[in-house]
């Protein structure tokens, strides 16, 4: 049995294109912006994972003869104060500053998860004790609270993913609980009831992905203020231990310097705020995707 | 002269040719309607007459002329002294079309305020003037209030009277009547008749011929972008030449005895060339002439080498087959048997309403049991109910002669896979992430059959019983059309072979022509799996078409109820005869 409207449309129907599947390539069409965004978000991520890719001159090696030369032909940004190369220390800070972004991202994102749900489908009083604690932590600013944290939790790299995840949980809790309690009442869980799903099945089916999809893309562009707020905490000292680089650390070290040599402050500094940059770009052109996906 | 002179109007969208060679005119105190499918040109066209076709539109006309006025030379500027002043639009979503954050007074003193053309003093009296024009009770009162405290009557009522501020020549109503219940619907078509007695020229866009025959004196059948046939509205109406034009009276059911086919047998037939005739792969008379080069058209305007009646047989004769089982001896327990629930919820406001009020109401093996009523009657929350979804406050809910209401999930489970939904939003009802095969599958995992072949073999087999080919398995749910989406959750309902299909307003969000084919369809399925069905919509025509017994709500009561054909024919009371009265095109529902 064939019907008739399947038959071939009149031609304003909207045309469906026959390669529309999970696999296609993302288009080029975001613009001259993202695709910059893209290419140094990569050579970010690049340099940390294989740093020694782009320079074969130790972060740590001091070299006391050449300490604090400006940026130039040997030392393209420049020395510090004991001599050691910037560039490659902003390099090899990557690792870190990036790790300690993307760990406190990733556990307030599971906390924020697990604290939404529990909130949405645990009944009205775990609701009710959830958000109001919510309403408390999101009274405070997030670095203030990421500062208390340490100082109860002690520094160290764990110890300040912690701190940050623990002041961004609220936020993505609130996410969560909201487009929980949305698809809960939604359609397709209804009907789901109506072919007799048991419940877990039912929310890890339908619920969870559906309820997590918005928090994630969230989660890309929160990583950017991550970064930033564990680049403060190392600033302020409360970060990983030196020598080891780092650019929140190598921020604060330049700030003595500044009248003499503003190279030591100034290249930790930029690197921060480009990362930050470009991660929001790439975030909220994902975020504008995955927005146009689920409301057409 | 005429008002409005149209000539050879060609709108495209890139490459897709959206309105062909559309020549119509209008005149002051005229109708003139166009009806047509989604995709047929008629909302594009009525856009470009207000300039709102869009910056991707490419628009050619012979002729685009408005009371002397080039509507094709128009800047954007010039535009915004025509828009609103002289053309006003009336779209078919009062929600959407009215601003929310603003009151219903300001949205229609907005035009007033724009043109200049009262001074700020005066404003509020004629504000309100205009929406006692319209009909709207108490106005000073709507008048300071939100569009959400708004019926959907009122607020398309007050749509339409920001669209009159302005004292427009011309009124362009896209749809004005397709989201209402069948009583507001009239009200609404006769403001708009009283509108054109006044001299306002009225172009009206609908899907469906019978809502604009109360009103228009032309009507101009549109079909993939061309204008396929037109002419007086008793003419075209008496005397269709045109093969579509008569699906598209053939598709409405209150046209129909009970029990004949709405659309004609599924035709698959070779796609025209460029020059050919659209229709030609759903024509039944179809040739290669047809195919190849379109006619010049007949008196009446209809483009077609096959006009008239007698082109292939007409579907009103083909009767669908009778029922292969008898309803269910009486002394079998019904399958549904609903003994007076209630069911009270929260208004806002904080007070308490009886969404379901003492309903009862039964349900037998093989049988369709129609409920109807206006939107607000509690048929939904009486069909959650059934369904087992919420629980009711008061009465007792029993299952092929079990509890069903008042006992847990886990000992209804078993009995979910026994009765189904449809519900009228199709797409809501899928997970946005799953494509069709997945959704239907899900279903099908459900009811027992294991992963891998056997399943997608069960899947395609249920497409296939809805009239859907296998290719849309990898197809998700957006990507389809308003019919085929119907389509597929009709599939998921049969997948678990249930005694009992639930469909709230299954019909009501599709084009008429597309409604045939899913009533078709259900009746079909209905004979050959011996389905009851629970079929709730507000369409008279469509409840009398479907239905063995009929239950009429409102309020949250059942007002009325009997055998479909004895309760339309002497409704027993006045509500009753109030909805039968609104029915568009409704005379042969008694007969």
């Amino acid at each position: 049995m064939t019907s008739i409207d399947t038959a071939p449309a009149p031609d304003t129907a909207r045309p469906l294109p026959a390669g529309r599947s999970r696999l296609r390539l993302p288009r080029a069409a975001g613009g001259p912006t993202l695709v910059l965004a893209s290419a140094v978000l990569a050579l970010i991520v690049l340099a940390g994972v294989a740093p020694g890719l782009f320079t074969s001159t130790s972060p740590i090696e001091t070299d006391p003869v050449n300490a604090l030369v400006a940026p130039g032909g040997a030392h393209w940004f420049g020395t510090d104060q004991l001599g050691r190369d910037l560039f490659s220390r902003v390099l090899y800070g990557a690792r870190p500053s990036l790790l300690l972004g993307l760990g406190a991202t990733l556990f307030a994102v599971a906390g924020g998860a697990l604290l939404g749900i529990a909130a949405a489908l645990g009944g009205k009083y775990a609701d009710q004790a959830l958000m109001r604690l919510a309403d408390v932590l999101l009274s405070l600013p997030p670095i203030l609270l990421a500062l208390l944290a340490v100082i109860v939790l002690g520094t160290g790299s764990g110890n300040v993913m912690a701190a940050i995840a623990i002041a961004f949980v609220p936020g993505y809790a609130r996410i969560v609980r909201a487009e929980t309690l949305v698809v809960r009442r939604s359609g397709y869980v209804e009907a789901a009831v109506g072919l007799g799903l048991p419940r877990p099945l039912l929310i890890v089916r339908h619920v969870l992905p559906n309820a997590l999809g918005p928090m994630l893309v969230l989660a890309t562009v929160g990583f950017g203020s991550s970064l930033i707020a564990a680049s403060g905490l190392s600033f302020l000292g409360l970060g990983p231990e030196p020598p080891s680089p780092e650019w929140g650390a190598m921020l604060s070290q330049g700030r003595g310097f500044l009248a003499t040599a503003w190279w030591i402050g100034v290249f930790p500094g930029a690197a921060i705020t480009l990362t930050a940059l470009v991660v929001n770009a790439v975030g909220r052109r994902a975020q504008a995707r995955f927005t146009r996906r689920t409301t057409r | 002269m005429s008002l409005l002179r149209v000539d050879g109007l060609d709108v495209s969208f890139g490459a897709v040719r959206a309105v062909r060679d559309v020549s119509f005119t209008l005149d002051r105190g005229e109708c003139l309607a166009i009806v047509g499918e989604s995709g047929s040109g008629k909302s594009v066209t009525a856009r470009t007459l207000v300039g709102l076709a869009g910056d991707r539109a490419a628009i050619a006309a012979g002729a685009l002329d408005f009371d002397g006025l080039d509507l094709a030379t128009l800047t954007e500027t010039q535009w915004r002294a025509v828009r609103g002043r002289r053309i006003g639009l009336v779209l078919q979503d009062a929600l959407v079309s009215l601003d929310p954050l603003r009151t219903v007074g300001a949205e229609v003193a907005e035009p007033l305020r724009v043109h200049g053309l009262l001074p700020r003093a005066g404003t509020g009296e004629r504000v309100l003037s205009l929406l006692a024009d319209v009909g709207i009770p108490e106005p000073g009162r709507r008048a300071a209030q939100y569009p959400h405290q708004l019926s959907g009557g009122l607020r398309q009522r007050a749509l339409i009277a920001s669209a009159l501020a302005g004292g427009p020549e011309l009124l362009i109503a896209d749809e004005p009547t397709t989201a209402l219940d069948v009583t507001v619907q009239a009200q609404v078509l006769d403001l708009l008749r009283g509108l054109k007695d006044q001299g306002t020229a009225l172009l009206l866009i609908s899907h469906d011929l019978s809502v604009v025959a109360r009103l228009a004196d032309r009507v101009a059948v549109m079909y993939a972008g061309r204008i396929v046939e037109s002419g007086r509205t008793a003419d075209v109406l008496a005397d269709p030449r045109h093969p579509y034009t008569r699906a598209l009276l053939d598709a409405v059911p209150a046209t129909h005895a009970k029990g004949t086919r709405l659309a004609a047998p599924p035709a698959d037939r070779p796609a025209a060339g460029p020059a050919g005739c659209a229709y030609a792969t759903r024509c039944a008379a179809a040739d290669d002439r047809c195919r190849q080069a379109l006619p010049a058209p007949d008196e009446q305007g209809a483009l077609c080498w096959h006009p008239g009646p007698g082109a292939g047989p007409s579907p009103v004769a083909v009767r669908l087959r009778t029922r292969a089982a008898e309803p269910a001896p009486e002394e079998a327990p019904p399958l549904i048997e609903a003994d007076r629930i209630s069911k009270r919820f929260r208004a806002p406001d904080g007070s308490a309403y009886d969404a379901v009020k003492e309903v009862s109401l039964t349900l037998r093996a093989g049988e369709t049991l129609g409920v109807v009523g206006e939107s607000g009657s509690g048929k939904t929350t009486a069909a959650r109910i059934v369904l087992g979804l919420l629980e009711p406050d008061a009465g007792t809910v029993r299952f092929a002669g079990e509890p069903w209401s008042g006992v847990p999930e886990r000992r209804r489970r078993a009995a979910r896979l026994r009765i189904q939904a449809v519900q009228q939003d199709p797409l809501g009802s899928f997970d946005p992430r799953f494509d069709v095969e997945r959704v239907v599958g899900e279903a099908v995992a459900r009811a027992g059959v294991p992963r891998g072949r056997a399943r997608r073999a069960r899947v395609t087999e249920l497409l296939d019983r809805v009239g859907l080919p296998a290719a849309l398995l990898e197809r998700r749910p957006t990507e389809l059309s308003g019919g085929q989406r119907q389509r597929v959750a009709i599939a998921r309902a049969l997948a678990p072979d249930p005694d009992v299909v639930v469909c709230d307003e299954p019909v009501s969000a599709l084009d008429v022509s597309v409604q045939a084919q899913i009533l078709d369809l259900l009746a079909d399925l209905q004979h050959d799996l011996n389905l009851a069905l629970l079929f709730i919509s507000h369409d008279l025509g469509v409840v009398h078409h479907v239905s063995d017994r009929v239950v009429v709500m409102k309020g949250g009561r059942v007002v009325e109820t009997g055998d479909v054909t004895e309760v339309f024919a002497n409704p027993a009371e006045d509500y009753t005869r109030e909805l039968l009265a609104a029915v568009p095109g409704g005379n042969l529902l008694r007969s």
